[in-house]
């Protein structure tokens, strides 16, 4: 049954027939035909009006990453397709499924310079999974099934559209399409069973095995594949900040968090083991820190659906390729049962290392000012760490990371490849629709927050409940700990005149409170925690504060600084 | 598995030692890739090389004998470590169907240059046309004022080719297709490949419909 409708039409009904029901985005000349047809589908498609494209992109991804959907974005060409860049190129390093979906001028203009035209599948091509643009409404159903198809099977990525004004103008005979194959393309690769039989055979011969938790482990929902798998083997292991939420932080075998601001233990841990188990990562800098001393001691068994991670940054002995929730257990069905009790007390030494000379200082201080860390944790055992973390970039980042609690799947929502400041707050506003049911607490710096501080406008239009969490050192913290580290205290830049936040989330209509003395904090985290709706909590931390351990740049995993 | 070898390390044997990414020896590799005929995908098959600042020595695009399909001929130098990465990283692309690299032991490869002389020089010169039959080069257009040369073959027998002629201070102009190669494998990993696929997704769907 064919119905005969515009193709902007068609892009709504292709969208629901999608299972779309959250949309992000801004209207404008180029998209208008779309937008229209968009008003008469408000009952099934959630528009939230964002204050800056670079919000809807974040906030897409926000809303993917904790439900495990695809984000959409609608927004028009030129500038307003170009703002969202940030945002494809942050979901393309790490892994995000969402659509962009831009107006562009008509075909008849394309190559013109006309007002407002870009080239954005000239530009968007190398930072996302797949960037087309839609030419003819013929072309609509297809494109938007292909879309989704390729955004969220394989390694999740961002899809952009190009959609052309004839295009969402112009007459279709419409019939939903259905996609679920590509010929040159392969989400789902056949698994090597005799890589498996390699891999279980080397990991059970090992003494010191040790694994690595990625955010393919969350993308792929192996997240109790992996749990068995550690469990059989007794194997201990340590997650990406993209892994973190993968597995609790109260389960025995997770050693804590790897990379550069790191846990001790998993870190010297990497230079110790005999087997080195990757799971869904990709062998960032930021973890490995220098590559020509990074587990050199250790057979390295990589497990990714994504063939061109093997040996693209780290030598691997092992490639297992495939989905991690049918290869970690076609490995545990291998798996002998062992103990590997004295491997797994050896962290123990780092570990109470670790607390007397950083995290105890850092959370549990008497005198002075607050700092970032006893803020997080206070924050997270205040939700019984059941809450969604969402991070922008920076210090507040890291203390985050290392100071929150997880106790379920999908909970941490950062920028981690990219590193892009200012994505906290749309983010958060993403996470609040994906999942509804859930707390979202956003952490964030005096500097990330001011970066996209325009989407407190959606915020207060959605009312949606995200809690911020301000630490505010009056500092762009993070390049301040490296100026004080690395260029002799010269702090180029980096103090912040701050305005009063308090009047801003009051013009906003946004609760408020800031607190700058220990003895509050509890209360005002209740109060924030107790709000119906958004909530504004500036914490007044420690000005020069450093997030520590650390590997500096290009060192060595195992030679962590505990003090600067 | 053999229970008495358990503790042995079992698969170590079959394994080179792991060593260090980024050797630093160059040469020169013909990467082949297949896709579909999409425009924009020449981009992103160069942007690849792009990224990582790598110059492409010749690049060749044409229809490849499988409907639908477009074959990619590049030549580049570079090392084996990055040469490994790069096909990798232009696979990844969606509508890359296969990109492989190879050493020239491995294809057999050809060009065809033009060469554009000066009528006059050229005849009275005697070098020069002993200098083409030497070559075994075909002169395809004569006129007063220029004769056309054609050569096909291996790259060093055209740059040789346009070495001698250069000498003979005769050249106006000359160009060169760059290479195309075919492989000398007996497998035909592209067909097979595609077949291989379709024969999966038949699989994929029987099985979708008894559960």
């Amino acid at each position: 049954m064919k119905e005969r409708i515009t193709g902007a039409e068609a892009l709504m009904r292709s969208l629901e027939h999608q299972g779309v029901k959250t949309l992000f985005g801004y209207p404008g000349g180029s998209i208008m035909p779309t937008f229209d047809a968009l008003y008469g589908h408000r009952d099934k498609l959630n528009h939230i009006l964002v204050r800056h494209e670079q919000g809807a992109a974040h906030a897409a991804q926000g809303f993917a990453r904790v439900s495990g959907e695809v984000g959409v974005c609608l927004v028009t060409s030129g500038p307003g397709a170009t703002n969202t860049i940030t945002g494809v190129a942050d979901a393309m390093i790490d892994s995000t499924p969402i659509v962009v979906i831009a107006g562009q001028t008509p075909v008849n203009l394309l190559g013109t310079d006309a007002f407002q035209e870009v080239d954005l599948v000239g530009v968007t091509q190398p930072i996302s999974k797949w960037s087309y643009q839609i030419r003819s409404a013929e072309d609509v159903a297809w494109a938007v099934a292909r879309a989704f198809y390729i955004a969220k099977s394989g390694r999740p990525g961002p899809v952009v559209l190009d959609f052309t004004k004839n295009a969402q103008t112009e007459m279709v005979d419409y019939a939903p399409v259905e996609l679920d194959f590509i010929r040159t393309y392969d989400p789902d690769p056949t698994i090597d069973e005799q890589a498996i039989q390699k891999a279980a055979d080397m990991i059970n011969w090992a003494k010191k095995p040790f694994v690595l938790v990625g955010q393919g482990v969350e993308l792929g929902n192996a997240q109790e594949e992996l749990r068995a798998f550690l469990e059989k083997g007794d194997i201990p292991c340590g997650c990406t900040l993209l892994g973190l939420s993968a597995i609790a932080s109260s389960h025995p075998l997770n050693k804590g968090m790897l990379g550069m601001h790191g846990n001790l233990g998993p870190n010297v841990k990497t230079n110790e083991c005999d087997v080195l188990i990757a799971v869904g990562m990709r062998f960032d800098d930021r973890v490995t820190g220098n590559l020509a001393t990074y587990a050199k001691q250790a057979k390295i068994i990589h497990l990714d659906i994504d063939p061109s991670e093997f040996n693209k940054n780290v030598k691997v002995d092992i490639p297992v390729l495939g989905n991690c929730k049918k290869t970690l257990a076609m490995l545990t069905a291998l798996l002998e049962e062992k103990k590997h009790t004295e491997w797994i007390d050896s962290f123990k030494e780092y570990e109470e290392t670790e607390y007397t000379r950083v995290i105890e200082k850092e959370v549990c201080p008497k005198t002075g000012p607050l700092n970032m860390g006893e803020v997080v944790r206070a924050v997270s055992e205040a939700t019984r760490n059941e809450a969604v973390l969402v991070t922008d970039v920076g210090q507040n980042q890291m203390m985050a990371a290392r100071y929150f609690k997880y106790t379920r799947n999908r909970s941490i929502v950062t920028s981690g490849g990219l590193g892009t400041m200012g994505f906290s707050v749309p983010a958060a506003i993403g996470a609040t629709f994906g999942r509804p049911d859930r707390t979202v607490c956003a952490f964030m710096g005096d500097g990330g927050l001011q970066m996209n501080l325009q989407e407190l406008g959606t915020i207060m239009e959605q009312q949606a409940p995200v809690k911020m969490i301000l630490m505010n050192n009056n500092y762009l913290g993070n390049v301040r700990q490296w100026q004080a580290m690395f260029f002799g205290r010269r702090y180029s830049f980096t103090p912040m005149v701050n305005p009063d936040y308090m009047k801003i989330a009051e013009a906003y209509g946004i609760p408020a409170r800031r607190v700058m003395k220990r003895e509050e904090l509890q209360d005002a985290i209740r109060e924030m925690l107790a709000a119906d709706g958004p909530f504004l909590l500036e914490t007044c931390v420690v000005e020069e504060g450093n997030v520590m351990p650390m590997t500096p740049p290009g060192g060595t995993v195992n030679e962590m600084l505990l003090e600067c | 598995m053999n229970k008495e070898t358990k503790n042995t390390e079992p698969t170590m044997q079959v394994l080179p030692h792991r060593e260090d990414l980024g050797g630093s020896i160059k040469s020169l590799y013909t990467i082949i890739v297949h896709s579909e005929n999409i425009a924009g995908l020449l981009n992103q098959v160069t942007a690849v090389f792009t990224r990582r600042q790598i110059n492409i020595e010749s690049l060749n695009v044409s229809a490849s004998s499988i409907p639908g399909v477009h074959k990619y001929t590049i030549t580049a130098w570079t090392t084996q470590d990055i040469i490994e990465k790069v096909v990798k990283q232009i696979e990844r692309k969606i509508d890359v169907l296969q990109a492989n690299y190879f050493t020239d032991a491995e294809i057999y490869q050809h060009e065809i240059a033009l060469y554009k002389v000066s009528t006059p020089e050229f005849q009275g010169n005697p070098m020069a046309s002993k200098i083409v039959r030497r070559h075994s080069a075909r002169i395809v257009e004569v006129n007063p004022v220029f004769c056309i040369v054609e050569k096909n073959g291996m790259s060093e027998e055209i740059t040789a080719l346009y070495d001698e002629l250069r000498a003979q201070n005769c050249v106006l102009q000359f160009v060169r297709s760059g290479r195309v190669a075919i492989t000398t494998s007996c497998f035909e990993r592209v067909s097979e490949y595609l077949d291989m696929r379709e024969e999966q997704y038949r699989q994929q769907k029987k099985e979708d419909n008894h559960e």
